[in-house]
């Protein structure tokens, strides 16, 4: 692979919510194929920066590229064009809880493709899969356990065969294995499909295993204080709060 | 866009097939199906060896994976060996990682039909069930009115004050359209028939005694029903929904003193003051249509009413509001408590309160006017 061609491109970012700001001056690069980390610690805008990205919420200051397309200049159905091309697993699954997980799945399905519902039902039965949820088509979210839902609102964020796959909190609330097996997964679609991946997370053992790039943004600062490949962050940093966030506040 | 996948398959030797993938594998394309494999396999039963030869594949995505896993169940079926070396590496990887965890087998499938008498026995089962939760959470509220009585019951003042709020001050303006127009509706209709009498005077007592002993607390009822008791179980259901309710309990604090007996007291107490306020809005409709349309004075009118409306029917009206105002509280709290997990099951307790509350308001009704009638008030 021939890469190092943005994919989403950050700049001169501010968030924030009426009068409060969150984070300022955010300039960063997501580039074709990277596994994305968006690191820092409780309430430091994380997830806002996801809503962010995918247009929930925009901007106060600064843009969003996408490719070359400047994402929140661009006019809504523009905008819409762009986010249908990537999945988002949300932080407690967001499933439809008056669907059955097959239902959750097959909707995006039904919306944007025109298969038939045979091959939708083989395409949600190998999401499922993949997602070590093999069988349990017929399950309506209330009935399933918390780590359950989370990951088949990732089968549901996959089901199109995005081109970016946005994580909010993808481990949190899982089992070390199932953990480690989602980070596989991450890896493997990346791996197999291309996919752009953009992981929000606090999980170092995740950050390390498969970052490869991230961002810090640093409550104290309200920026961003560091990028790059988490690895490489920590061998060679001297900020003293990202080397606490990244020893798990251990002494070196 | 014509990109298709293609598919040819050769037998190089007596138990394999070999099967050669081109094109663009895309879900959304056009793809060959797994059945045509099968097909060919089922012709060929010498054959015990699947290969793949994939080097002229270009791009691939979830529609190459569905065709393979396709012919993997097959392929177990039949207890053919599925070679997958030469897939795509990464095809290679994602089958794996998909077949990592068994598939679970115990699932249901879809609802299948039952007979009409099994139906008629669930109905029936649940219908005593949720009479005797009713009940049950009837003795809860009973308890949970003694404790208050003894001043141990656990709520916060400042909930109570904002429900009050809720369900009275903010709840004006609806009564008043409501209750004005139902005034007017009735003075229309009693001037009509009044009118062939000359006895247009009497539309003064009509809506003065339907709307103070009736008419007014129905109305309020009603609309407090949709209004407040559906928001109460909404709130509940979802207090439910996001464990706060368990978090409560696991606190020591009852749910029954610190979010029912709130809301039952506030709607208990502000029903009849909404009431009174009904009446006179109630009134003021009948004496526009009076006044205006049937050339009744204003005095005369108002000493009309006065003279008809005696102290019993105003205490009826009243009496019968607090006791649809309990009703809604109560429904709209039972509904809450027993919501589901989910946001469809707020929206059914939502509908559930409501229909609840106003069932019961409708009853209680007949049951005060029929004990009105023995009592001969």
């Amino acid at each position: 692979m021939t890469e190092k061609e943005a994919h989403i491109t950050v700049r001169d970012l501010t968030m924030a919510y009426g009068d409060f700001v969150l984070m300022r001056d955010l300039t960063f690069t997501i580039n074709r194929g990277d596994i994305f980390i968006v690191m820092g610690g409780s309430g430091c805008g994380k997830s806002t920066m996801m809503t962010i990205l995918i247009g929930l919420k925009a901007p106060a200051k600064g843009k969003v590229f996408y490719g070359e397309v400047d994402f929140w200049g661009a006019d809504p159905p523009t905008r819409a064009q762009i986010i249908r091309r990537a999945g988002v697993m949300y932080q407690s699954g967001a499933l439809w809880s008056s669907m059955t997980l097959a239902e959750n799945i097959a909707l995006p399905l039904e919306t944007y493709t025109d298969l038939s519902p045979a091959r939708i039902r083989e395409v949600v039965k190998l999401k499922l899969a993949l997602v070590g949820m093999a069988g349990f088509e017929e399950f309506y979210p209330s009935e399933i356990s918390g780590g359950m839902q989370k990951r088949a609102g990732i089968a549901r964020a996959m089901a199109l065969d995005p081109e970016i796959l946005f994580f909010d909190e993808p481990s949190a609330g899982l089992d070390p294995v199932s953990a480690r097996r989602l980070d596989d997964l991450i890896l493997e679609l990346r791996e197999s499909l291309g996919t752009t991946m953009v992981v929000v997370t606090h999980e170092l053992a995740s950050i390390f295993a498969i970052g490869s790039n991230s961002v810090f943004l640093d409550v104290s600062q309200r920026t961003m204080t560091a990028t790059g490949n988490p690895n490489q962050l920590l061998a060679e940093t001297r900020d003293p709060n990202l080397r606490l966030f990244l020893t798990r506040g251990e002494k070196s | 866009m014509t990109a298709r996948g293609e598919m040819v398959m050769e037998q190089p030797s007596e138990d394999t097939l070999k099967v050669i993938l081109s094109g663009h594998w895309k879900l959304g394309g056009e793809l060959p199906g797994a059945d045509k494999v099968q097909q060919t396999l089922e012709a060929r039963p010498g054959v015990r060896n699947l290969v793949f030869d994939t080097r002229e594949l270009v791009h691939w995505d979830t529609g190459l994976l569905t065709f393979l896993v396709n012919l993997g169940t097959f392929c177990s079926r039949q207890k053919i060996r599925l070679n997958r070396d030469g897939l795509p590496p990464g095809a290679q990887r994602l089958l794996e990682l998909a077949s990592a965890v068994p598939e679970k087998t115990d699932a249901r499938q879809a609802a299948e039909g039952v007979s009409f008498l099994t139906h008629l026995g669930n109905q029936t089962v649940d219908f005593f069930r949720s009479a005797g939760e009713m009940l049950e959470f009837l003795g809860d509220t009973v308890i949970a009115v003694q404790r208050l009585l003894r001043g141990k019951a656990q709520y916060r003042r400042s909930d109570l004050g904002l429900i009050i709020q809720a369900c009275s001050a903010q709840a004006l303006p609806i009564v008043s359209l409501i209750c004005f127009l139902v005034g007017l509706i009735l003075a229309f209709i009693g001037a009509i028939q009044l009118k062939l009498f000359g006895a247009q005077i009497y539309v003064a007592d009509l809506v003065g005694i339907a709307m103070v002993r009736l008419m007014a607390a129905i109305m309020t009822g009603i609309v407090m029903a949709g209004r407040t008791g559906g928001a109460f179980a909404a709130q509940l259901g979802t207090m439910q929904v996001n464990q706060e309710i368990d978090a409560l309990k696991t606190l020591g604090i009852s749910p029954m003193e610190f979010l029912v007996l709130p809301r039952m007291l506030a709607l208990g107490l502000m029903m009849p003051l909404l009431c009174l306020y009904a009446n006179f809005m109630g009134i003021l409709g009948g004496m526009v249509v009076g006044v205006w349309m049937l050339d009744i004075g204003f005095i005369q009118y108002y000493n009309q009413t006065a003279a008809a409306v005696n102290l019993w029917n105003l205490g009826i009206g009243l009496f019968s509001g607090t006791v649809f105002g309990v009703i809604v509280a109560l429904a709209g709290c039972l509904r809450g408590m027993q919501c589901g997990r989910s946001a469809s099951a707020v929206g059914d307790a939502a509908t559930s309160a409501v229909v609840t509350a106003i069932v019961g308001i409708i009853v209680s009704t007949a049951v005060i006017t029929v004990l009105c009638n023995f009592l001969g008030i």
